[in-house]
């Protein structure tokens, strides 16, 4: 008796502690972003005026603006060739080690060696750079992370209905609309969620294959720079937004697609 | 499929390729490149200066592998043991920060850090009246930030083996007169080492070649893999070095994920002939 109660006493003082370093940092950042004075670390009251000050921040709406075009264009390319390879792939249930390999790669291949393989890629062709190759680029990385989502939804798939379908005269299409599809459908959303959050957060291969220039500046790499400039409010409240659309999109696509990400 | 595949060759195989042929070239006399065969990039990668970077990188990256496989390992077994219905909700929130914006979790740490910071305010609270402590800009500050951003992928590498251990082994080993440390190592511990194994090796691969991190949170005084490959590409101007630099951060990578696949396969081989002594 005495003993158990110890070990769930230990146990709660763990996830207490672990919760509180996992949350603090990001508890206080939120908190200063409503801060009403400039100094970013110390409190003296409420305010939002950080927020509408982003509002009227050219720079940084123009960031926001590119990252939206690059995630959402990103993420429709991805979106459709990671689920027609998930689809591909396990319909043949051919999983060659190369393949495997092949479709792994992009997820853990580090984000720097991708970096600089596609600007030595892109400057060899004499590619101009700008938001269309940070485009090419990130659509490597979301259509692997698309792939393993679907991939996972059609582990427990049973083909045969498909070839019943067939059997029925329904042409590959309309096969994929009507059967293939509805039972997919929330792990192709649920992917096409976590991209759109990838390449939403996407900083280093952004930064390397963006080029010079506002034109192409996304809002990470916006970010990066007011951070090294030190710290303000506005960052603080910028970084807020940024945490709130990429939780939610993740909450949404976890709870589309439950247990899949949570593997 | 096919246009998938293609994408993917054309835009990592053919450029990864490309990384590897330009580390046998030369660096031009105007930092462009010279197409004459060279290991002179593979040999500089070895010079004291630079392996000294590569010992550095593994040092720091293995004290936050350390640090984070031990919490998180702690995290995912105090989850384990609660109660069933609160698992997923427990796990959900050990994860949750990891979807956050990678910059935005590192720059948390220098709001927490800086001489005027948290930190700092809460000593003065406390009565200290000296110095603010200088913790930003410190190797000790790029761990923390290394540690805090990969500790969700430990916790849940690690819970899945943890919550699928059968309770009843470890009741078995206690009725056979084995003390709760020794079930834990014994019993507990060899059964869940794949989930050990798979998340250090992902905060250590992540964190040898991490760029961010050491930027912002060593100020640039710690330099890790990740800066030298850049300060190549972008300041320095040395494309084929960089690329040697890269390939290296590759071999490191295949090396550990090489070792891990084997400490999986020997973990269940050791899984199954434990099934196999139970069931005989």
């Amino acid at each position: 008796m005495n003993q158990s109660f110890a070990r769930t006493f230990g146990m709660r003082t763990i996830l207490v502690l672990v919760f509180a370093f996992l949350y603090i940092p990001i508890a206080v950042l939120v908190a200063l972003s409503f801060n009403q004075g400039g100094l970013p670390t110390v409190w003296s009251g409420f305010s939002l005026k950080w927020y509408a000050s982003l509002a009227g921040n050219a720079a940084i709406l123009s960031a926001a603006l590119n990252t939206l075009i690059v995630a959402l264009v990103s993420t429709a390319i991805a979106t459709l060739l990671g689920t027609l390879l998930a689809i591909g792939v396990e319909m043949r249930r051919q999983y060659g080690r190369g393949l495997e390999a092949l479709i792994f790669a992009p997820m853990i291949i580090p984000d720097i060696v991708l970096a600089i393989a596609l600007l030595s890629f892109f400057s060899l062709l004499d590619f101009t750079l700008g938001l269309h190759t940070i485009i090419l680029a990130h659509v490597v990385f979301n259509l692997a992370f698309v792939c393993s989502v679907v991939r996972a939804r059609l582990k427990s798939f049973d083909w045969s209905i498909v070839e019943a379908s067939a059997d029925l005269g329904a042409s590959a299409l309309t096969t994929f609309r009507r059967v293939t599809l509805p039972v997919i459908l929330p792990a192709v959303v649920a992917g096409a969620l976590l991209a759109f959050t990838l390449s939403v957060d996407e900083f280093i291969i952004a930064f390397f294959t963006a080029g010079a220039g506002r034109a192409s500046t996304t809002l990470p790499m916006q970010i990066y720079s007011m951070i090294r400039f030190g710290i303000t409010p506005e960052i603080n409240a910028l970084a807020t937004i940024v945490m709130a659309v990429s939780i939610t999109a993740l909450t949404l696509s976890q709870r589309l697609n439950r247990g899949v990400i949570g593997q | 499929m096919a246009p998938a595949l293609a994408w993917l060759t054309a835009l990592m195989v053919v450029p990864c390729a490309l990384v590897l042929a330009l580390a046998f070239f030369r660096r031009g006399i105007y930092g462009g490149i010279e197409y004459t065969f060279t290991l002179e990039n593979f040999g500089l990668v070895f010079d004291p200066l630079y392996a000294g970077i590569f010992l550095n990188s593994a040092r720091i990256a293995g004290t936050a592998t350390l640090i984070a496989v031990v919490i998180g390992y702690g995290a995912a077994y105090a989850i384990a043991a609660a109660p069933r219905r609160w698992q997923p909700v427990f796990l959900f929130f050990a994860v949750l920060p990891f979807w956050s914006n990678y910059l935005i979790r590192t720059y948390a740490w220098i709001v927490l850090l800086n001489r005027e910071g948290l930190i700092t305010q809460l000593l003065r609270w406390f009565g200290y009246t000296g110095e603010p402590p200088s913790m930003l800009y410190t190797e000790g500050a790029v761990i923390a930030g290394l540690v805090y951003n990969y500790l969700p992928f430990v916790v849940l590498a690690c819970y899945a083996p943890l919550s699928r251990l059968n309770p009843e082994l470890a009741e078995a080993s206690r009725d056979l007169g084995a003390s709760a440390m020794t079930t834990f190592r014994r019993v507990i511990l060899p059964l869940t080492v794949p989930g050990i194994a798979a998340g250090a090796v992902f905060v250590f691969v992540l964190s040898i070649g991490n760029f961010v991190t050491p930027a912002l949170l060593g100020g640039g005084r710690f330099q890790m893999i990740g800066n030298l490959v850049y300060d190549q590409f972008l300041t320095a101007n040395d494309w084929p070095f960089g690329a040697a630099l890269a390939m290296a951060l590759i071999a490191i990578m295949l090396l550990v994920l090489t070792a891990q696949s084997l400490a999986a396969d020997r973990a269940a081989g050791r899984i199954a002939e434990a099934k196999g002594a139970a069931d005989g």
